[in-house]
């Protein structure tokens, strides 16, 4: 077993279940830190102070009784604004969802309760989870814990730059086109996509239905897989959900990379800066160091997974976010009928980017558009999955950067939409294929700014992603910094 | 219908499926409960719901299109988007262009086939109230939304265009509704609501001729609404054609009161639904195995009902106990009739009785006790109750679900005539009309009709019309000739 300093959220659930630690002590201690720092960070739409110190009441006197209260015994977590919890405001920083409180939990969050973890907060998202860089908040941006002058990504960089900061040693995101693997590489923390269908998406607010898929982040990979490991497996209430066994993360993660084939995606190098590719190829060497054959592989379909992406997730979030009508919840501009009330509560409730991508997506679907648009992107998207499986043929997984760049200063890019888009463009075909892909931090920048590599793998191939990603941290531990 | 024009009739009907719990989620499917009191987040669309198919939803539909002789098929859903306050989600899901069931046939009572296209799922919208004067959307105060109805299963089931005039299309919504219930599928209660038919209506000048323009004609509550509108309809158009002016294709309400259609929407008004498909449902694909299984749980279907009391009646009672025929099979009471008859009870009473008088409370008589039933006829056709004893017992009979109906005529006063008294009455009867008694003895055998009447007026219905005709042939046979 692994140094347990390189798992802190297993160590401190090993420390609450064995009743060295106490559940009420840890998140005291991550409150009063989230007190001190989210004024200047803002990770943080909704801190649950009261109900964290009852829960760590509740599971501290389990441990009393002799119960263990689960592998994330007293662990705080941070939970993306777009997970329901039951009671307490849910509002995907839109203003559209002011005081609407969900009556029922996500699974994710029933599952983290029944793991004893410990519920601090519902972090700063773009609107929606359409973004990359948390900018996109009706509530504010978040800073990058690195440089709070800097975006820590998006879309969840609320819980990305919480786990940076020190907030919580897990929190839970959300990727549908990199918003849990692009802002872990701008916070420098562990973030990971699963397989789609591996983790229910019940009570997770829909942006983009067929690419959505919830996701751990952590300090450690380990964290990170015993995260997944708590949150993933069937759920009948997601039609979704893949009905078999979830592959196994913990108990794998050392396992090594010894016999493995890991491609150098070329593509992804392209156009990236020096110094990420740079880290990328040093990723490379350290998986190699490590008994794993390195090979360069082409799959020239990924550069077409933006422009696919940008027509397939606004066409499904065109007809997910119709149903923020002010007619039953949220947000609601009265008016003379219903049809001008509609349009007055939407118009006051979604920011420009959530409208622009109701409009791009309304129209990519709409009759006499369809096929160009629509359906020629998933034409593209099945293009994709086959350019996928003609990889990993010969792989068994795949490395590149997490994104093109470090992390970018706060405003440089809100008003040019399309060099927005492209700081996902390594991360996108990854959900367009329904992969498992996760992002390491692996040095820095001579800014000083975190650099993240990221390593794909084939559908519920997340017990070798995890092994790959543990090798790679455990390298930039060992002094692989630029 | 004016000279030489020829009507074009297809129909859209949607049934609601008698399901426990609606298409999606585990609410009650009932109807006529408190307002929005079956509901939770999936049909009232909360935001992070997910959608689960009903597998006993499936059954029922592919039981339908087991009894329209349709394939079963491969099938998806999809997302049908368009916004309305009773459309909880703002989009319906329905199937679109893979139908569960595909290309089948109904067959009218007079042999004649109507095509099938398909019959398909959806889910069924909430139910809007419009406060104020016009319970029209436009002008209202305020409107009030039911989602008790949000979420039922549908089935649409659409017919060729094979339709040529009213009276086949009200056939074919009869004949439909009885394959409804006989299968199990819905309870076919138009005024309730759970069959809903609309009506495309064209002409043309021949039958050579190519189809013309249609309209489509909603709110048709009853088959006698259907026939009127489309009557109503094809006289428009005939007198818009004749007039030189065209067809415009359109949507069009019927106003039951006035007897005439209103515009609502024409095609270039028409909603753009922008299909696609359902990224939170699995396609759906019933193997051979589950289809057969449901083939084997159908039931006769009504067609195979009549025949088998066709069977049972001699080529000539057949034809003129058509109707009656019809009647027991549309009501599910030809069980009855047909357990009577197994009993010794004569197939001509035992559909009379059952046709015209224990139809008037169908739902009772499918309850009855079938040995009360069959005890009843027996007394009736044996002389010990008369016709209109008969129908009085069988009342208290139906009300209370069976029991004695000896006891029950005993209760009611009811005793058969003794022979004597009969015999009496009779003789008075022919003695106050000697004119009728000359005729009837000189052959005239419909004159019996008028001293039955007398014996019947006399005796307040308590004799028994047999008895009173054998009595007068037994008179007729003693009287001197001439």
């Amino acid at each position: 077993m692994t140094d347990p300093s390189r798992r802190p959220a297993v160590a401190l659930a090993a420390a609450v279940r064995s009743g060295e630690r106490s559940a009420t002590e840890v998140v005291e201690e991550h409150l009063a830190t989230i007190s001190q720092d989210d004024g200047t960070i803002h990770a943080f739409n909704l801190v649950t102070a009261d109900e964290a110190r009852a829960r760590a009441t509740a599971i501290d006197r389990q441990v009393a009784r002799g119960e263990d209260p689960g592998p994330l015994a007293g662990v705080p977590v941070a939970l993306k604004d777009n997970l329901c919890t039951r009671g307490l405001p849910t509002t995907c920083s839109s203003k559209i969802l002011g005081g609407w409180r969900p009556p029922y939990d996500a699974t994710v969050v029933t599952r983290l309760h029944a793991a004893g973890a410990v519920m601090v907060g519902k972090t700063n998202m773009d609107e929606f989870a359409m973004g990359s860089s948390t900018e996109n908040s009706a509530f504010g941006p978040t800073r990058n814990p690195h440089d709070t002058d800097r975006v820590p990504g998006g879309s969840s960089g609320g819980s990305a730059a919480a786990v940076a900061a020190g907030f919580a040693p897990l929190a839970l995101g959300s990727d549908t086109g990199g918003s849990i693997r692009q802002p872990a590489a701008f916070c420098g923390v562990v973030g990971m996509k699963p397989t789609y269908g591996t983790v229910s998406r019940y009570g997770l607010v829909a942006f983009a239905s067929s690419l959505d898929q919830i996701g751990p982040f952590a300090n450690s990979v380990a964290d990170a897989a015993q995260l997944f490991d708590v949150i993933g497996g069937h759920d009948p209430a997601d039609s979704t959900s893949l009905n078999r066994p979830t592959p196994r993360a913990l108990s794998v993660v050392d396992d090594g990379v010894d016999g493995l084939t890991v491609g150098v995606l070329t593509e992804y190098l392209d156009g990236v800066d020096d110094e990420v590719a740079a880290r990328t190829r040093a990723a490379a060497d350290a998986l190699a160091a490590a008994g794993a054959r390195v090979e360069e592989i082409s799959v020239p379909e990924v550069l077409l997974g933006l422009s696919a992406y940008y027509l397939i997730a606004p066409a499904e979030a065109s007809s997910n976010l119709a149903r923020y009508d002010g007619v039953r919840f949220g947000l609601r501009v009265d008016a003379e009928d219903t049809t001008t009330m509609n349009t007055a509560t939407r118009s006051a409730g979604f920011g420009a980017e959530v409208k622009r991508r109701i409009m791009l997506g309304t129209y990519a679907l709409s009759a006499g558009y369809m096929d160009a648009y629509y359906n020629q992107a998933l034409r593209v998207r099945t293009k994709i999955i086959e350019g996928f499986a003609a990889a990993y043929r010969t792989c068994d997984v795949l490395l590149g950067p997490t994104t093109p760049t470090t992390a970018f200063a706060i405003g440089e890019k809100v008003d040019d939409p399309m060099t927005m888009y492209r700081s996902d463009v390594c991360t996108i075909p990854t959900n367009l294929a329904g992969h498992p892909a996760i992002s390491v931090p692996f040095g820095t920048s001579t800014a000083g700014l975190p650099i993240g590599v990221q390593l794909l793998a084939p559908a519920l191939a997340e017990s070798t992603l995890f092994r790959a990603a543990a090798v790679v941290e455990a390298a930039a531990d060992q002094g692989g910094r630029t | 219908m004016s000279d030489g024009w020829v009507m074009v009739i297809g129909l859209e009907v949607h049934c609601e499926l008698r399901t426990e719990t609606k298409l999606f989620c585990g609410c009650p499917n009932m109807f006529g409960d408190e307002p929005n009191t079956n509901v939770c987040p999936v049909c009232l669309g909360l935001p992070g719901s997910l959608p689960v198919l009903n597998q006993r939803a499936v059954e029922l539909a592919m039981a339908i299109g087991t009894a329209l002789h349709c394939d079963i098929r491969p099938s998806t859903f999809h997302r049908k988007n368009y916004f309305y306050p009773d459309q909880a989600k703002d989009y319906q899901i329905s199937q679109y262009d893979e139908p569960l069931n595909a290309d089948g046939w109904l067959e009218l009572p007079d042999g004649f086939r109507v095509g099938i296209e398909r019959a398909h799922m959806e889910e069924d919208t909430g139910k809007t109230t419009h406060a104020g004067t016009s319970g029209r959307i436009h002008g209202a105060a305020y409107s009030l939304v039911d989602y008790n109805r949000s979420g039922v299963p549908l089935v649409e089931i659409v017919s060729r265009p094979d339709m040529r005039n009213a009276e086949q299309a009200r056939a074919y919504a009869t004949e439909l509704r009885s394959i409804l219930v006989a299968s199990g599928a819905s309870d076919g209660k138009m005024e309730e609501g759970s069959m809903r038919v609309d009506a495309n209506v064209s002409v043309r000048r021949s039958a050579d001729d190519p189809f013309g323009t249609r309209c489509e004609i909603k709110n048709l509550n009853s088959v006698r609404s259907l026939g009127r509108a489309i009557e109503y309809e094809a006289g428009r158009q005939i007198a818009l054609i004749e007039g030189g002016e065209k067809v415009i294709q359109q949507t069009r309400h019927w106003d039951e009161d006035a007897g005439r259609t209103q515009a609502l929407r024409s095609k270039e008004e028409a909603y753009d639904y922008r299909y696609f498909l359902e990224p939170d449902l699995v396609p759906l694909v019933p193997d051979a195995e589950w289809i057969h299984a449901v083939a084997d749980t159908l039931g006769l279907m009504p067609a195979e009902r009549r025949a088998r009391l066709v069977e049972l009646l001699d080529g000539k009672e057949a034809t003129d106990s058509a109707s009656q025929v019809a009647t027991v099979v549309d009501l599910g009471l030809d069980d009855l009739v047909v357990e009577a008859v197994a009993r010794g009870v004569s197939v001509p009473l035992a559909l009379k009785r059952t046709a015209n008088e224990a139809a008037n409370d169908a739902d009772a008589a499918r309850r009855v006790e079938v040995g009360s039933y069959v005890a009843l006829l027996t007394m009736e056709a044996n002389g010990t109750l008369s016709a209109t004893q008969a129908k009085a017992v069988l009342g208290d009979l139906l009300a209370a679900g069976g029991g004695d109906p000896a006891a029950i005529a005993k209760a009611k006063g009811f005793e058969a005539m003794s022979d004597d008294s009969l015999v009496a009455t009779v003789g008075e009867a022919v003695a106050s009309h000697p004119d009728e008694w000359a005729r009837f003895c000189g052959g005239e055998d419909k004159l019996s009709q008028v001293f039955i009447g007398q014996v019947m007026k006399a005796t307040r219905g308590q004799a028994n019309g047999k008895a009173v005709m054998a009595e007068l042939q037994r008179l007729r046979a003693e009287a001197p000739p001439g």
